[in-house]
Formats: C-alpha cells, sequence, structure tokens
C-alpha cells in the first residue's frame, strides 16, 4: 500500500468507522486498507518501549484510551522483560557458570514475558481491535521496531461487480477487483 | 492506484497466480522452485552470513581465521594436555590438568556461542514499514507507482532523540530501510544492522553486538586465562625438568612445551591486553565503536557523556554480563511458507483471507514462540552433535548488497576477498517488494518474512471455492 491509496483509504473508512464487525463477519469481508506503525520510543534509552502518542488514521476506528492503555501494558511488559535485577543477575551468572549451556536447556525469563506478550496481543484483539476492524502485530515479528496495525475495512460488495466495488470503496486496496 | 478491476492491471503487474487447489498447493509461487518443502527464512535472509544446521548456527562470510583461532586453541590445549600434564600432575598435583580442563572447556563453550549466535541483527524493514517511513520523512516521489528504489537515494536523513539528557542521533540505514536503534551499526562485512554493535571480530568468524557480548567477553577472558595457565605451567615443566636433565635435554625430552610456549607468549600480550580493553568498555558502558568514534569522550566538549551508563561500574559490569538476554530477532529457522495449516493461526477466530498482504498476521499468534523452539536452542549445540546431526549443508546466502551505510566499524583484518555469490532466485525477492509498491504484492513472491499463519489462513481459504476468485481478486489488487 503506497502513500496515496492509503490516505484514500483511510479517508474511505470513515462511513464505515461506526459498524462494529463480528469476527465472521470480519473474515468474509474485511481487506486490508492500511498499516499504521507505532515507533519506538528511544527517550529512556536502548530498551524497547513504544510511543504512546496516538496514531491520527485510528482517530476513527478506536478509542484513544484503549490504544494508550494497550501500548502502555505492553511497555510495561517489555520493560518486566529487560529489568536489570536480582533474579536476571542470578539467571545470568548461572548460565555464566554453566558456559552458558544452560539455555540449551532452559528458558530465559526474557523469553517467559515475550511469551505473555503475545498471549496479550492475541486477547486484545480478539476482544478489542477486531470488533473494530483493526488488527495488532506483535512487535517480535517486526524486529522489535514498530508495532504494526493493520487497518481493514468493509468490502461494499458482496460478490457483484468488480468495477462497482472498487470505485465505491475506497481506493485504499479495499476494492475487491477480479470477481 | 487505477481503481477498477478489469484485466488491465493483471496483466501489468507480474503477479504469480496462487494455485487454489488445495491439493497442490505446497508452494504458491513460480518464483520459488518447485520444491515441496517449504522454505526457512534463513534461507533468504538478505545478510552476508552462513549459515548451518539448518538456521541453528548462524556465522559470517569469512570464517577462514575463525577455523585458526580454533586450530590454535586445540592443538595447543591438546598438547598441553598430552605432554606436560602427565609429568605435572605427578610431580605436582593432579588439580593441574583438572583446571586446565575447566577452563578449556569454558574457552570452547563460549568461543563457539559466541561464534554461532546472532549478535542482534535488525531484520530489514518489511516494505510497508519502508514505505511508511519514506512517506513520514516527506517523501513526494510515487512509490505506489512502483518506481525503482535502487537508482532513488534521498539525502541520508538522522532523527535526533534525547537520551537522558544527551541528544543522539538516530542514523537511517540504506541497506535495512530502517532508522537504527541507538548504538546499533552497521556491519558491512556481514550487510546487517546490528543493535549494539561493538565490533566484527574474524577470530571469531562472527560480528560481536548485544547478544553475544557477554559471551565473547567471557570468551577472551578465559582464553586469557588458558594461556597464562598453559604458559606458566610450561615454563614449570621445563625447569623441573631441566632441574633434572639439564636445559637442553629437557627441550628435546618435550619439544611440544616449546611450540606451547612460543603460541601462548604471543598470544598472551594480544589477549590479556584484549580483555583489559574490554573489561574497561564493559565498565563504562561503551561499546568498542563508540569508544573508537570517541562518541562520548570529554574531548568532544565538555557537556559530552555517555548516556547509557548507569554511573557505577559494578552496574554498568552486571547489566553487560548478568542482564537478560534478548531472543533473535531474525527467526531463522522459521517457514516462509508452510504447506501445511499447522499452526495455530485462527486461534483468535480471525481468518484474513483478505490478508495477502504477508506481514498481516493473526493477531500475534506468534510463530518465533510457537513454532520454533529455536529460541531456546537456537544456540550451539554440543560441538559433538553437530557431526552428528545430519548433513549440515553450509550455504552462502543472500545477494550482494552494497553496503550503502557508513563503514563505521573498525575490522580487524583487511580482508575483503568477496567471495562470489551463488545467487539464488530466492534471494531477489527482497528486491521486487522492494522496488515493487509498497504492498509486499503477492503473498507468495512477497516479503521473505512472510509469516507461516498467513499462508496457513491462505491454504484454508483457498479450500473454499468461494474464496478461489476473491483470493485471485485481491492479489492482483494488493500488487497495484
Amino acid at each position: 500500500m503506497g502513500a496515496a491509496p492509503s490516505a484514500v483509504g483511510t479517508s474511505g473508512t470513515v462511513s464505515q468507522s461506526g459498524r462494529v464487525h463480528s469476527l465472521q463477519e470480519l473474515r468474509r469481508s474485511a481487506s486490508l486498507a492500511t498499516k499504521v506503525f507505532v515507533q519506538r520510543d528511544y527517550s529512556d534509552g536502548t530498551t524497547c518501549q513504544f510511543q504512546t502518542k496516538f496514531p491520527p488514521e485510528l482517530e476513527s476506528r478506536i478509542e484513544r484510551q484503549l490504544f494508550e492503555e494497550t501500548v502502555k501494558t505492553l511497555n510495561g511488559f517489555y520493560a518486566e522483560a529487560e529489568k536489570i535485577g536480582g533474579s536476571s543477575y542470578l539467571e545470568g551468572c548461572l548460565a555464566c557458570a554453566t558456559a552458558y549451556f544452560i539455555f540449551l536447556c532452559m528458558e530465559t525469563h526474557y523469553e517467559k514475558v515475550l511469551k505473555k506478550i503475545s498471549k496479550y496481543i492475541q486477547d486484545q484483539n480478539e476482544k478489542i481491535y477486531a470488533p473494530r476492524g483493526l488488527l495488532l502485530t506483535d512487535p517480535l515479528e517486526r524486529g522489535m521496531r514498530v508495532i504494526e496495525i493493520s487497518i481493514y475495512e468493509d468490502r461494499c460488495s458482496s460478490g457483484s461487480s468488480s468495477s462497482g466495488s472498487s470505485s465505491s470503496s475506497s481506493g485504499g486496496g479495499g476494492g475487491a477487483g477480479g470477481r | 492506484m487505477t481503481p477498477g478491476g478489469g484485466s488491465g492491471p493483471m496483466k501489468d503487474c507480474e503477479y504469480s497466480q496462487i494455485s487454489t487447489h488445495s491439493s497442490s498447493s505446497p508452494m504458491e509461487s513460480p518464483h520459488k522452485k518447485k520444491k515441496s518443502v517449504p522454505k526457512r527464512k534463513w534461507e533468504v535472509f538478505p545478510g552476508r552470513n552462513k549459515f548451518f544446521c539448518n538456521g541453528r548456527i548462524m556465522m559470517a562470510r569469512q570464517t577462514g581465521v575463525f577455523y585458526l583461532t580454533l586450530v590454535l586453541i586445540l592443538v595447543t590445549s591438546g598438547l598441553f594436555f598430552a605432554f606436560d600434564c602427565p609429568y605435572l600432575s605427578e610431580k605436582i598435583t593432579p588439580a593441574i590438568p583438572a583446571i586446565g580442563g575447566i577452563l578449556f572447556f569454558f574457552v570452547m563453550g563460549t568461543l563457539l556461542r559466541t561464534s554461532f549466535s546472532d549478535p542482534g541483527v535488525l531484520p530489514r524493514a518489511t516494505p510497508d514499514e519502508a514505505a511508511d517511513l519514506e512517506r513520514q520523512i516527506g517523501n513526494t516521489e510515487d512509490i505506489a507507482n512502483g518506481s525503482s528504489s535502487g537508482g532513488y537515494r534521498p539525502p541520508p536523513r538522522t532523527k535526533e532523540v534525547i537520551i537522558n539528557g544527551q541528544t543522539v542521533k538516530l542514523k537511517y540505514c540504506f541497506t535495512c530501510k530502517i532508522f537504527r536503534p541507538p548504538r546499533a551499526s552497521h556491519c558491512s562485512l556481514c550487510d546487517n544492522c546490528v543493535e549494539r554493535f561493538d565490533h566484527h571480530c574474524p577470530w571469531v568468524g562472527n560480528c560481536v553486538g548485544k547478544r553475544n557480548y557477554r559471551f565473547f567477553y567471557m570468551f577472551i577472558l578465559s582464553l586469557s586465562f588458558l594461556t597464562v595457565f598453559i604458559f606458566a605451567f610450561v615454563i614449570t615443566h621445563v625447569i623441573l625438568r631441566s632441574q633434572q636433565t639439564g636445559f637442553l635435554n629437557a627441550l628435546k625430552d618435550s619439544p611440544a612445551s616449546v611450540l606451547e610456549a612460543v603460541v601462548c607468549f604471543f598470544s598472551v600480550w594480544s589477549i590479556v591486553g584484549l580483555s583489559g580493553f574490554h573489561t574497561y568498555l564493559i565498565s563504562s558502558n561503551q561499546t568498542t565503536n563508540e569508544d573508537i568514534k570517541g562518541s562520548w569522550s570529554n574531548k568532544r566538549g565538555k557537556e559530552n557523556y555517555n548516556p547509557y551508563s548507569y554511573g557505577n561500574i559494578f552496574t554498568n559490569c552486571c547489566a553487560a554480563l548478568c542482564g537478560p538476554l534478548s531472543p533473535s530477532l531474525i527467526d531463522r529457522r522459521g517457514f516462509i511458507q508452510p504447506d501445511t495449516p499447522q499452526l495455530a493461526g485462527p486461534s483468535n477466530g480471525i481468518t484474513m483471507y483478505g490478508a495477502t498482504q504477508s506481514q498481516s498476521n493473526m493477531a500475534a499468534a506468534t510463530p518465533l514462540l510457537q513454532s520454533e523452539p529455536s529460541i531456546t536452542s537456537e544456540e550451539l549445540p554440543l560441538p559433538g552433535k553437530t557431526s552428528i546431526s545430519g548433513p549440515c549443508a553450509a550455504l552462502t546466502l543472500g545477494q550482494p548488497t552494497p553496503p550503502s551505510s557508513m563503514p563505521n566499524l573498525t575490522s580487524d583484518s583487511g580482508l575483503t576477498d568477496i567471495i562470489p555469490l551463488k545467487e539464488e532466485h530466492e534471494g531477489h525477492q527482497f528486491l521486487t517488494p522492494e522496488e515493487a509498491p509498497s504492498p509486499p504484492g503477492m503473498l507468495p513472491s512477497g516479503s521473505p518474512i512472510t509469516h507461516s499463519h498467513t499462508m496457513h489462513v491462505l491454504s484454508l481459504a483457498s479450500q473454499d471455492s468461494l474464496h478461489e476468485d476473491s483470493v485471485r481478486g485481491l492479489v492482483k489488487l494488493s500488487s497495484v
């Protein structure tokens, strides 16, 4: 999705923002309109934190507070994973003492937290984002650079002519050509 | 983007039709070879790395010096245990070979872990991300129309961030299409951005970065101890022998000791020196890169200080050596497109068959953690295992992307003889989505970081005949 189409796409979805999608509906009718990227916040150093600034493209799709809460919770998880304290020292020293062979059998604290994060994101998607036609991507899959939020929109047509649907729905990839 | 369907755009864009017949769709792209085995991500990794043991082991391209290191350590230690230890354990104490053995074990373990593990490579930006960044920076060129990014070089971009009161510039990496996080740097030898990049060490055959710095430090520390240990006891051995039989006879009786002494003598200065240098770096929480560039030195200005330092030496050391170990971000052993829907993709109930965009995945049913135990076992298997575990094919991968970013690394060796790459067709996948408009386009030929569950989506979808046409349509659509 390039710059122009996504801009068009976003505006095109405004009209449909009020609709709450069920998951089944989403499956049949949604198509990817655009993606929003929440970048990293490096003001605290190299620790993994994401910006809590509310992206304007989501203005019409989700309440600001929900979004901010999601990002803040994620930030909290990452802070917990990277926390330098007693338990992490213990883990590090133990690993060093075994010449790091213990990593072959043991899961690190960081990995445990990442699993928690993955579950949380799944949960959030199910409960909050999918009903609004959004989808969060785990930052781990993007190299911890961004939180990618995919914005889906309804395809207006349900099997009718392609040109009609594509012109009526926004140009941001919503048109389901080739039917 | 031209709205409207029809066959016009279909002919213009070179997309590959997804075979929606469930029985015959292991690989959905004619770009891929007609194998039925799904490819793992390491096979299409864009950097200049070598992978062994099906992606478990990751090294730099030039590994000659690493083998030299290995040989030196093994031979010297082997000679020590074979020729000096019997005499010493009799004459002095059997604790000597025991301690020597422990040190040797530690050295080998940390060396292999340093060499074989992912130093903290940052995966390259997906086309969507890159496009988004470009847009943010205010690029006016119409990326959507697929202008080739190969010939287009925007001016260097930097972002400024204030970290702990210090202004840090984040540079944009043209190769990886990301703004590098603080302390990250692009290694031109490996053609990767590496987090907390320290240096590229040919002796270990890998970059030293965030994830393997502690192993590297432990390696050089234990190697210094081992070198000093061997040197000291070889000398002791020769002295004890020469007390009995005279100096020349002692040398004749154990010629190996001479070799060991020579090797150790020349190594001890550099290794111990290096250990000392890195101890200083760790205690001040700097990287070699930063130290050499003088990023945080007082010479740059009175107000210049290291914003990453925790303030005291102890905390800095603990953070560097005992801090949490972040997992690998590149998921070497993950599959690009599995043939069978084995992942718990629709666990949240969303089956986005519309998601031909390969990056749109299912609510983070993270394949990284679920499908692969590689994160826990990504580090080296025991050396013994390596030989047993089947044919470990060494592939030379990636295409020779020009190192476009500033070569701000200090390479210890001057070797730059680039082995001509075996450019696999798959390697070019990376060019296609970059040059094409930002949609990664066809799922099959799309971004190599296509997630397995997205394909799972498609396979499920493909079984539904109703979706067949729409999938085709979406495929066409997303390429515009």
